[in-house]
């Protein structure tokens, strides 16, 4: 079994409008020193499944069900108080944005005190040494004075460095990044990224990064999934997903990619339409109201799901075009405008 | 940090000048429109057998007949330094801080003030202790439990308690516990006993206004809890501190309290600030010799000195309650300290 693995994970949330499909029948694997990116929409499921490992739905109104295992532990059926030790130590988060997801009334260094603290029985001293540790390995200089400054004296891309300074704080196995680097500017974005890589490697943990942002990816992961409507549209490597992704989906998220290597004149390509209401799925592919291939499917898109189906050595497809229709289509109408540059 | 202290201790003492200046003219120019003459309020301190000649001449002796502005350097150098009275019959000298004399008893203003001062303190500090303590905890616990029946429960409570006036809760306690009835929680009303002569008997002679008083407070404070907390506990930092693997008892109140108890804070020192300038309702309820009485029994007798005594001592409170508040924010809000 592999260190983390979802098998068929729902996370449901009941509201006066109906039920919201947030989650609806995710599975993965990941192992040890591996990165996976989960790229989706905004309400594609994305954060909600990072959350759902983490234990954070527990106790509220979600309605959970299939598996996660984690080092070999079912998650799901486990107590909230077993999940909550595992939090923070076994597996930790990075978030958004470092500015609103760090106290502002408390301290960079007794916020990641405290995270320390939590999880070993140590005194405050101890933990504050480690917490300078933590700052200068991640980059903030001069450490063993910025451990006193609160987060708002600190500048974007320092706050998210102390926010993984606090997510590293315990050798976490798992770390999950919820877009860690969409509120920085470009610049500051590679240092995180580069520095996330390192951390990685140093530190052997499982990865997972949760972003829109195909370009994060691509610097980071091996694996990548694509999340859609809150089920899982394509799974592969990075290279079959840039050099060879098989979902109209996944077309027109690199075609929405901007890159500093187009022509100026060349338009981007946006996917048309909004993402779908998690309450009313669409019926059928919840991505057929947005999809320019439907007419090509007979009519399965809009009555029967697809099911999620291996094309080629662990590399999976939920559409109803066939294998080769979707290759036809992307080597010769896709791939050439997105290379017309 | 030394100059922001500094900067707010210069500004409440101007806030007190400038109170002081407009409690004053409001004093001397409102009997006036009401058609008292220098003669008329100088009357009142030679008393009734006086003949018109006397009263002319106390009149210019006390100065009723100089301009407003002299007037009222006269009363600011009295607060500060003292002053002295001539009757004409003799001179009565008035230490620092004078207020005046009483028109009605002839007695200095400040000492009676300062008699009735640890009543109102008393009053104002107790219930304040039992309000904070109820408000936040029932706000919390609440929030907490959003929807819940404890939640309504409370939630009604305190809209009643909010809605209710002192003189209805307070007459209604009375009714109940007092007056020797078997759940007779405290003495018949008028009693005080200083903290320093008998503390048990203090607290016993209090309870009653203490729990009435607190009350009408406590049900602000848990509505105001309550929605503070429900919108720290849906801030990120919540979420991080969940993910940190803190227990919920840790994420509640280290982190969600401390993030909504800043408004509570500032409103908790502004309420206690006009309180202790006296509780008039629940002091004349309850028929505690506070501050706030001794308003009552002053505006009641058109004691102008006494009125301007009160006015002046509440606006210091609240001026000083102002100041504490505006430190305590930038201990507790960090981000306040850098301005």
């Amino acid at each position: 079994m592999s260190f983390l693995e979802l098998k068929d994970l729902r996370i449901h949330f009941p509201t006066d409008d109906g039920l919201v499909k947030s989650v609806d029948g995710l599975s993965f694997a990941l192992e040890r020193g591996k990165t996976l990116g989960i790229v989706g929409e905004s309400g594609s499921g994305k954060s909600v499944t990072s959350l759902g490992i983490l234990g954070l739905h527990k106790g509220g109104r979600a309605k959970i069900s299939g598996e996660i295992w984690l080092d070999g532990e079912e998650l799901v059926s486990a107590t909230p108080e077993h999940v909550r030790t595992l939090r923070g130590k076994k597996m930790a988060m990075i978030f958004q944005d470092p500015l609103s997801a760090m106290h502002p009334y408390y301290t960079v260094g007794q916020q990641i005190v405290e995270a320390y603290r939590i999880h070993h029985p140590v005194g405050k001293a101890v933990a504050r040494k480690h917490a300078i540790d933590l700052l200068g390995r991640v980059g903030i200089p001069q450490p063993d004075r910025r451990v006193d400054s609160y987060p708002h004296e600190f500048s974007g891309g320092m706050r998210q460095r102390a926010m993984i300074a606090m997510a590293l704080s315990c050798d976490p196995e798992l770390l999950i990044a919820d877009e860690p680097t969409t509120a920085l500017d470009v610049t500051v974005q590679a240092q995180i990224l580069d520095l996330m890589r390192d951390l990685q490697q140093e530190f052997d943990s499982a990865l997972i990064i949760i972003t829109h942002d195909l370009g994060v990816v691509a610097e980071l992961a091996d694996d990548i999934l694509v999340m859609y409507g809150g089920r899982c549209i394509e799974y592969g490597s990075a290279s079959d997903i840039f050099e060879r992704p098989e979902h109209p989906y996944t077309w027109g998220l690199l075609g929405s990619m901007p890159r500093l290597d187009r022509e100026r004149t060349d338009r981007l390509m946006p996917i048309k339409g909004t993402p779908p209401s998690l309450i009313n799925v669409p019926s059928g592919c919840a991505f057929h109201p947005r999809c320019a291939y439907e007419p090509r499917t007979d009519g399965k898109a809009t009555t029967k799901v697809p099911d999620l189906l291996e094309t080629e050595g662990g590399h999976l497809v939920r559409c109803h075009l066939s294998k080769d229709e979707r290759r036809g289509i992307w080597e010769n109408e896709i791939k050439p405008t997105l290379e017309s540059a | 940090m030394v100059t922001y202290i500094i900067r707010r201790l210069i500004w409440a003492v101007v806030m007190i000048a400038i109170v002081s200046m407009i409690t004053f003219a409001i004093f001397f120019l409102v009997p006036r429109l009401a058609g008292a003459t220098s003669e008329s309020l100088a009357a009142r301190y030679v008393g009734r057998t006086a003949s018109a000649q006397q009263v002319t001449v106390a009149a210019e002796r006390l100065g009723f007949n100089d301009p407003l502005i002299v007037q009222y350097g006269r009363f600011a150098k009295g607060i500060v330094t003292g002053a002295d009275y001539d009757y004409g019959p003799g001179v009565e000298r008035c230490p620092a801080p004078c207020f005046g004399y009483s028109f009605l008893t002839r007695l200095p203003v400040w000492p009676d003030l300062l008699n009735r001062l640890p009543v109102t303190l008393s009053l104002a500090l107790g219930a304040a202790v039992i309000w904070l303590i109820a408000g936040v905890a029932t706000g919390v616990l609440s929030a907490l439990r959003r929807g819940s029946f404890f939640d309504r429960a409370a939630m009604g409570i305190a809209l009643a308690g909010v809605s209710l006036p002192i003189f209805f809760t307070g007459i209604v306690s009375l009714v109940v516990f007092s007056y020797g009835r078997p759940l007779a929680l405290t003495a018949p009303g008028g009693s005080f006993t200083p903290f320093f002569v008998n503390p048990a008997q203090w607290a016993y002679s209090l309870i009653l206004p203490w729990i009435t008083l607190a009350f009408l407070y406590a049900a602000g404070y848990a509505r105001l809890t309550r929605s503070g907390m429900l919108e720290t506990m849906n801030e990120d930092y919540i979420r991080t501190a969940r993910a940190k693997g803190l227990t919920e008892r840790v994420v509640v109140f280290k982190h969600g309290l401390r993030g909504a108890l800043t408004p509570i804070l500032t409103i908790f020192g502004l309420d206690l600030g006009l309180l202790m300038g006296g509780a008039v309702l629940t002091e004349s309820t309850f028929s505690l010799p506070g501050i706030g009485k001794y308003a009552i029994d002053a505006i009641t007798n058109q004691d102008l000195p006494k009125v301007m005594g009160v006015t002046l001592v509440a606006a210091f409170f609240v001026v000083v309650a102002n100041l504490v508040v505006d430190l305590l924010y930038a201990v507790v809000d960090p981000r306040v300290r850098l301005s």
